[in-house]
This record gives C-alpha cells, structure tokens and sequence, in this order.
C-alpha cells in the first residue's frame, strides 16, 4: 500500500497543471444556472478545449479518439481540475460518460462514426430517456414503446428526470419494443434526435428553483430501425455495458468540493466552531471525505489491477449519505445565515444533496443491492 | 499509488488470520488475557512487526485481524512499544483506569510531554469487580507515580497507536457484520430468513458499507503513517488528520455495527452466550483509548483548518 503516486502520474499530473495554468484564466465566468443556451455553449467549449489538448474521451480507447488512460491518471485528471475550479463535464456527461462508451461496445460503424467524433469535441451535446413517471426504482417497468412500421419504429409515451433536454441534440431512450415479454427483455436501446416531430420537452423546475431537469413528451415519434442500438430487445443488457467503464472515479470531483468547502469552514471564519459541538459534527464530516477519498482510491487501485470489491459497491450509498449529513451539519451551524441561498454554497449543499440519495439508484435500492449481491441476502422480488 | 493489499499483505493476512482460528478461538477470548497468550502472539511475530521489518501498513493489516477474533489484551501498546515486554498505555488525566493492570510488564503514561515508563508494581490500584468488557479487566489509579523516559517517540507512537487501533475496530466492525449476517440468513421468522425483509437486509447492507469506508480509511492511515509525508498536491492529509479520521471512522463503525449485530439477533443479542457482547463492549473500550471518537473529530477539524496547504 502506497499513497505516493509512481513518476509517470505525477508527469502526467504536472502536463495537466501546467495546462490548466494557462487555459483556466482565459475562461469566461460561467453563466447562470437557467441560461441553457450559454450553459451548453461554455460546456462544449471546454469540451473543444480539453480535444484540443488531447484530455477529450480520457477514459475511451484510442482507437475511437480517447485518451485511453489508466484509472489512476483519470483520478488525477477529475482531482486535478476540480482543484482548479475548472469546468465539470455539464452539458456533456451523457455523452462523453454514458452514450458515448455504450456507442463504442454496442454500436454498428455507421453509429459510431457519425457520433463519436462530434461527442469527444463538444459539437453533439446528449441527453438520457431513461425514467419515467411510473418508471423510477423499477426502471425496468418502463412503458414508453416503440411500434415497428416499416423501417421506422412509432414512438409514443413520456420521459423525465431528463438532464439537458432542453439543449441535447440527441438522447439515449429506453423503448419498450415487446410488450409481452418478461420486463428486463422487451427493452431497446434507441439513438433519438432531438428535433424529430412529435418531441415536447418542458423543463422541470427543482427545489433549487432552477431546471435542472426536464420531461420529455413522444407523441408518434417516428425514428428509422437504424437507430437501434444492440439487438431489438436486449436494450437492458445494452445500458448496462457502461459498467466496465466504470473506475471509481465517479465522485472524484465532488468530494475534491466537498473537502474544500469543509475545510473553509473549518478555519472558523464562516461560522463559529466553538457553538454547540460544531467543531467535532465538522470533524466528522471531514472524516467521512478524507474516508471516502481513501476508498476512492483503493477502488481506483482495485480497477487498475482489473478486480472489483465491496468497496466499489458501497462507494455511493456512503457518499450521498455523507454529503446529506454536512448539508445538514452546514444550515445548523449558519444558524439564521442560511435563510438566503444566494450565492452562498452552503445552503445551496443542503438542497442540492437532497437528491443525491434518490437519483442514479436510490438509497434504499443501493442497500437491496449490496444486500444481495455481496451479502447473500435472500433477493427482492422483481 | 495503491491501496488495495498486496499479494505480499494478503499472505501476511491470511497468516495471522488462521494462526488465530487455531490458536485463539472465541472460547479463549472469553478468559481473557494472559502471559500465555501473549507468549503465542509473540511467537508468532505479532509484537515483533516493526523490529522484523514490516512497515505501519503491514501491521494495521495484522492488528485488523487482532480485531476481527476479538483477542484481549494491552496488543498495540505492546506492539509499539516492541522490547517483548507487555506494555500497556494510559493517559494522565483523570479519571485514571489502568486496564490489565496485574500482566503488565511496563505502563506507559501520556499527557506529560514525553512519553513516560512506570512499574506497574508501585500503582495503587483499585481493580474493578465488573469491568464493562468481561476480557479487559481494569483498574482505578488515584495518582500515577512519576516513571522514567520510555525512550520511544512519543509524536510517532500517538499517531501509530490511534492508526492500529483504528485497525483493531476496523476487524470488531467486520467481524460483527459478519456474525449478523450469517445469523439473518439462518434465523427464520414469519417463514422467512429475516435477512430477507429489507428492515434488516437495509441495517446489514449499512454494517458492510460502514466497514468498506472504515476499511479505506485505515489503510490509507497505515500508508501515510509509512510514508511520513504525504506528497498529494494540494490535500492537507496531515498524519494526524488521517489517522484520527481512520480511528473516527473505525470506532463509530464498531460501535453501530456493535448495537445493529445485537438488534438483528434479537432477544439472544442480549445473552451472556451470544458473542456479539464481547465485540461491542470492546468497541466501546477502545474508544476511550487514543482519545476518543469526539475529540479525534474535534482534532481533525482543526487539522484541517490550519492553513498548511501546499
């Protein structure tokens, strides 16, 4: 076990610095959180920046563009730039994360050539259909369905919790193509452009007061058969291939924040350490992150050497349920310097984590899944 | 960097976890410690890590297992203080208990600057007739005598002492989430496992994640504790933050872990018979050694405020 990183991260560490150095002051200030035309723009643009230096598609493998890099050099690049207060990926995460790698296991030639390129340099931005209304933990009873007429599949049913919807150009949607077979095999896996008739998308405003998210109305949304991507029917296996692409660097980013905002206040300038017992709830939360950091680390160590433990499992349930109790550790120590939101981080962190315990797999689901596949718990009816 | 085992730590593990299963088995914890057993620890190497050349990550792996079998005894003193002798630890402050009291070789007193040894013989001890751990006998000491200088490094023993007993209830947490498992999965009510209602399987599946973070944590210790500096750019991973932080980690995870395995064997959690007790009561023990978890937290959070960032 070592913390020290070997003489080719480091290198690649320093390149990425120096780089920063120079890209990050010429950056304009982002733009406000509800100006999505400016949000995609200031995101594809650092996207068009990071293909020009070569950090575009880190994690893909060459041969389509990416950089190919080690698990270790994808947790120095998340570390690195979010240390910088650098652009995260925003409008490019299902692209770049999701769509992008399912496009490299699954797709055909003709797929990935005509989306691959404009992904890794900013010029298609995605968004997901994947949830519905009466499809949340049991993703899987989605009703969405796609009809065959011809060489086009007909489209009728609604979408939400839709990240970019409002700007993508295209989306990943899960279709149900055969209503009589069991659930998890009556699903495909469909590319669909944004601007197709019979696509409605309203934003959807959070409990932050912006949109973050939006739902998405089909109505006889005609999309040609080639847009399928794996075979009709398989699209459950068909979303899950992005797993192997996953190196535990998921919350990299967010816990390089979260140990930065700890740390301010821990200097006992924004709140008073001395009331109550703020100091040790402080403590612990930074705890639970320099915790998470390690175990960051060791899933990074375990992917490098292509193995998979507990750890990898737990990773989110334990973050989300971290981030949830400085959020509240952060408004009882505000005290009355919490009722204005803002620009104070701090009371945006208790409301923005509200949702980390129930998006991407929620808590309760998490624990059914650790429950059962690494603990050998009886499973849940499904 | 790396903080999964090596192929090297796994066999060390692997060792001293089926030395363990042959030598020191539940019934043995529960008549407590001994110069016997401490005989056969040493024997093995286990208070002989540092001298024969293991690093502090080596012995946070082996003190883990120490852990996880629940062995009695003044362990990570005896191993930091490594002249074969058994060393126990305690800090002067009162209330003052002195635990094994009567096999102790050599007591080490902390909170006077440099790490100080007294003869046990001249302690005047008044033992205890019901101590909360039935296998960690103590004693309550008025005043400790003045010793000589113990002649380690005090700043290197705190910080190696609160990172190995983060490791020893690191092994308690694991253990637990392990016995109560393996209980939901036998113990049958309303014709099922009860590990299969999710108000169980959810507080199981809490245990393992608890043990994970924990687990990470107190590697991560072990290794910067090797390291004595740690070189990230930018992170303020003082040792002492990281090692308290393993041991805030460490100890609230064997002591939920302690009070969710008694929840999840019902009525016989509450039993002399069940061993569950024996692993909590420990947990409970360790936390008043190296300081507690409060003031660790407390300790942390101002490691992290100081403004040492590079």
């Amino acid at each position: 076990m070592e913390l020290r990183y070997s003489d080719a991260d480091e290198s690649f560490r320093a390149e990425l610095h120096a780089w920063l150095e120079v890209e990050l002051p010429a950056l304009a200030p982002p733009p406000p959180r509800d100006a999505w035309s400016e949000r995609r723009k200031w995101d594809t643009d650092w996207q068009r920046r990071l293909f020009d230096a070569g950090y575009a598609g880190l994690h893909w493998p060459k041969e389509y563009g990416g950089r190919g890099a080690s698990p270790t050099e994808q947790l120095i690049f998340y570390e690195e730039t979010a240390r910088a207060r650098a652009p995260y990926v925003g409008v490019n995460f299902v692209g770049t994360l999701h769509a992008g790698p399912t496009l490299i296991e699954e797709g055909t030639d003709e797929q990935k050539a005509a989306h691959l390129p404009k992904i890794l340099c900013g010029d298609e931005v995605w968004c997901q259909g994947f949830s519905e209304p009466g499809a949340g933990s049991d993703l899987a009873s989605l009703r969405t369905h796609a009809d065959r007429d011809g060489d086009d599949y007909v489209l009728n049913g609604q979408k939400i919790w839709c990240s970019f919807g409002q700007i993508a150009d295209v989306g990943e949607f899960l279709v149900r193509t055969d209503p009589e077979a069991p659930k998890h095999r009556g699903i495909s896996w469909l590319i669909l452009p944004m601007d197709l008739p019979g696509i409605e998308v309203r934003p959807l405003k959070t409990v932050l007061g912006s949109s973050e998210f939006a739902e998405v109305f089909l109505t006889d949304v005609r999309v040609p058969v080639a847009n399928r991507v794996g075979d009709e029917n398989d699209g459950w296996r068909v979303t899950n291939v992005t797993l192997k692409y996953e190196r535990g660097t998921a919350f990299v980013s967010e816990l390089v924040d979260s140990i930065r905002l700890c740390e301010d206040l821990a200097r006992g300038e924004i709140v008073d350490l001395d009331h109550g017992n703020i100091r040790a709830e402080l403590g612990r939360s930074i705890a639970d992150f320099d915790a998470l950091w390690a175990l960051t680390k060791r899933n990074v160590s375990q992917a490098t050497r292509g193995t998979s433990g507990a750890g990898a499992m737990v990773m989110k349930l334990a973050y989300s349920e971290a981030r949830q109790r400085f959020g509240d550790l952060c408004l009882k120590a505000l005290g009355r310097d919490a009722l204005h939101v803002d620009d104070n981080e701090y009371v945006e962190e208790r409301l923005r984590t509200l949702a980390l315990t129930i998006a991407a797999g929620a808590s309760q689901i998490q624990r059914n899944i650790i429950g059962e596949r690494i603990l050998g718990l009886p499973r849940e009816p499904r | 960097m790396d903080l999964d085992l090596s192929d090297d730590q796994v066999a060390l593990r692997d060792g001293i976890a089926s030395m363990l299963a042959a030598r020191v088995p539940i019934e043995r914890v529960r008549e407590g410690f001994d110069r016997a057993l401490f005989d056969e620890l040493a024997a093995a190497g286990v208070f002989s890590l540092r001298a024969d050349g293991f690093s502090w990550a080596d012995c946070a792996v082996v003190v883990e297992q120490l852990g996880r079998f629940c062995v009695p005894g003044p362990l990570v003193t005896s191993l930091l203080f490594g002249d074969g002798r058994i060393a126990g630890a305690v800090m002067d402050r009162p209330p003052i208990w002195v635990e094994h009291v009567d096999a102790l070789d050599v007591l080490l007193v902390a909170g006077r600057g440099d790490l100080e040894a007294v003869d046990p013989a001249t302690l005047v001890a008044e033992r205890s007739p019901w101590p909360l751990d039935p296998c960690t006998p103590v004693a309550r000491v008025d005043t400790l005598p003045r010793g000589k200088p113990a002649g380690v490094d005090t700043a290197q023993f705190e910080a190696a002492g609160i990172a190995l007993t983060a490791a020893f209830q690191l092994g308690l947490a694991d253990r637990l989430t392990e016995l109560a498992v393996d209980y939901a999965k036998e113990r049958v009510q309303f014709d099922r496992p009860i590990g299969g209602f999710q108000a169980i399987k959810h507080l199981l599946a809490d245990m393992l994640t608890r043990t994970e973070v924990a687990r990470a944590a107190v590697y991560s210790a072990g290794a910067a504790l090797d390291e004595m500096v740690v070189n990230e750019a930018g992170t303020p991973a003082s040792i002492a933050r990281l090692a308290r932080g393993a041991k805030v980690m460490a100890g609230d995870a064997a002591i939920a872990n302690g009070k969710v395995a008694t929840q999840v064997f019902g009525g016989m959690g509450f039993t002399w018979e069940v061993d569950v007790h024996l692993y909590l009561k420990r947990a409970w023990v360790l936390d008043t050694q190296f300081e507690s978890s409060d003031r660790n937290a407390a300790a942390v959070c101002i490691a992290a405020g100081e403004p040492n960032r590079s």
